[in-house]
Formats: structure tokens, sequence, C-alpha cells
């Protein structure tokens, strides 16, 4: 049951990836060189709607959040990192094997490096663990629990802001 | 739609998805599946080091993230690149190659190069992505939809770390 709704929710979400150009290595370096917006609307989109429904259906008890914790040394680092290796690659750990799919073979590359990457991860992690996971450790904080307002409320204002955001791009032809 | 679908259509698809999932998967599998995709080279990483290593030791890493299939990696390995192959072939969009045009256009056709830089870029997004706990879809979609600070701190880093280093990679065209 697991295996398959994993499977179902790729399927999806790769149809989508490849009919948004979400796959492409040209959209993803146009967005590292501000030239083209395209994955930025796709996330951000993602998020007005994931917002909005998550905190909704989390406020009236029909799901849980499952909010990964604020190490904020780590997060900041390691999305350094990621970001070095996205500009390198052009693809994402999701997209890249869309990618592939899609005949960019040099996504293939991007996946072996990828597992290998994990690999390493996986041997060096202890070090990380000890050193740097500890600073500004906060635990599952969300944007809500440090303001003491409603999820639900600041959900609702969040994908606003996003909306309007996005509006303010197009207006502007961006 | 000329060329594909708009970002924003695909942003949309992609936020309903994310919540029907979690719904979905909340029901049927007793907590809910935020997307996410790095976790899944983890496990492929782990079951490649059980297969190749005798007495594998017990790494900390693969105690928290155990080897074996699980519904990321069905999403990430098999789901994503069924759907995305599905969406290249229905619309005769499916091209082989190895360097995509972009980067051409600023290092030329230098194939081992390229792969070379895409394993790069793999490895890093993979380890950052592990570092940070999670990528676009962990820490971006998912994160931010639940107003997760560690969300907007990963985020933050990925595009710090990615808008200088693809400004230089690729300012120079041929």
């Amino acid at each position: 049951m697991e295996l398959i709704l994993g499977f179902l929710t790729g399927l999806f979400w790769g149809y989508i990836f490849q009919r948004a150009r979400i796959l492409r290595f040209e959209k993803h370096i146009g967005l590292l060189t501000l030239k083209d917006l395209t994955i930025l609307k796709f996330l951000l989109t993602g998020v007005i709607v994931g917002s909005f429904g998550v905190n909704l259906l989390a406020h009236f008890g029909v799901i849980d959040y499952a909010v990964k914790p604020t190490h904020a040394l780590a997060n900041m680092l390691g999305g350094v990192i990621y970001g070095l290796g996205w500009a390198l690659l052009g693809y994402c750990p999701g997209t890249t094997g869309g990618a592939l799919a899609e005949g960019a073979l040099d996504g293939l590359a991007g996946l072996l490096g990828g597992v290998f990457g994990a690999i390493v991860f996986a041997h060096t992690y202890d070090f990380w663990r000890v050193h740097v996971l500890p600073v500004g450790a906060l635990g599952k904080v969300t944007i809500p629990s440090l303001l003491g307002v409603s999820p639900v409320l600041v959900g609702l204002i969040f994908s606003l802001m996003l909306l309007l955001f996005c509006v303010f791009l197009e207006k502007k032809g961006l | 739609m000329r060329n594909g679908w708009s970002p924003y259509l695909g942003g949309f698809l992609t936020g309903l998805l994310l919540v029907v999932s979690v719904v979905v998967t909340q029901k049927f599998l007793g907590k809910p599946h935020y997307l996410g995709t790095s976790t899944a080279y983890v496990r492929v990483g782990g079951l490649l080091e059980k297969a190749f290593s005798k007495a594998p030791e017990p790494l900390t890493y693969y105690q928290k993230y155990r080897p074996r299939v699980d519904w990321k990696v069905t999403l990430v390995f098999f789901g994503v690149p069924l759907g995305a192959f599905l969406a290249a072939v229905k619309n005769r969009e499916f091209n082989l190659h190895l360097i995509p045009e972009r980067w051409k256009e600023s290092f030329g056709e230098r194939p081992f190069l390229r792969v070379l830089t895409s394993f790069l870029g793999g490895f890093l997004i993979v380890y950052g992505a592990r570092l940070a706990g999670g990528c676009p879809s962990g820490h971006g979609l998912s994160g931010m939809s639940q107003l997760s600070l560690s969300g907007f701190i990963t985020v933050a880093g990925f595009f710090i770390g990615g808008i200088p280093l693809a400004l230089i990679l690729y300012r120079r065209r041929r």
C-alpha cells in the first residue's frame, strides 16, 4: 500500500513536472541567473495552495503536521551546499530522475552523484550531529508558534501574500 | 497553451497533490507523508552499501533512516521518472541528449566536463539537502506550507549558494 501510494504520487508529480517545464536545465539555471522565474512561480503556487490547505485541514483535525526541527546552522549551511550543487547540476533531487526520463542523460550522472552524496553523508553524519546540529537547535518551531498566533490565520495571510507577489510578477512581466 | 503548461497551473496541481497526499497517507498509512525526495537517496545508498559490504557497520544515520524501499523511493525513482516519460512521449518531447543547450552556450561541447559537473552537482545537492534536513520539496514545498522556520532558513540558503555561483558559471555565453 505504502509503495503503491508513493509510486502513484510520483506518477502524477512527474507528469506535472514535465508539462510545467520543471525538469529543464534551462529553467533551473534561468532562475539562478535571475532570467526566468518559471521554477519560482511553480514553487510559490504550490506553497499558496499547500499553506492554505494544510493549515486549514490541520485546524479541523483532518491531518497532522510533520514539522522538521530547526537546526539553524545546519539548515543554512546545508542549504548553501545544496545551492552550489544546484548551480552545477541544474536539476533538483526530485526532478533529476524525471529529467533523465525526458532524455537528459546528464541526469544519470546527477542521480549517481546523489546516491554517492547520501552514502558519504551517512558516514560523516556523526561529525555534523556533534558539532553543527546543536547550533541554533530550536526544535519543531513554526512561524505561528514563534508569533503565538493561530496557524490557520498565518497560513491564510502567507498564502495571500504569495498570491499578491505572483500578481506583481505578472504585472511587471517577469 | 503553447509549449506546455503555465508554471502557475503546475504549481497549483502540485499544491493539491501535496494536500491530497497528506490526507490519503494520514488515513491509510496512519501518519502523514509530506512530499519530499532527498531521503530516498539515503535509503538507496544504504541498500547499496548493504548489498556490497559483508558486515555493514551500524551507522547512526542508517539507524535513523533504515535501508529499505519506502514511499519516497517508489515516488522518486519510479513514479516521477515514469510520469515524466509518459508526459514527454505523449507530447512528442522526448529528446535524448547529454549536454543541455544552455550549458553548451557557456561551456561548449565537452561531454566529460558535463558528466563531471553533473555528478559533483548531484553529490552536493543530496549532501547539502541531508545536512539541511530536506530539499526544495521537503523544506520548500512541504516545510513552507507548514510555516516551518527550518523551511524558510533552508530555502534562503539554496539561493544564497546557488545564485552567485550560477551568475559566475553561466555569465559567459559563446
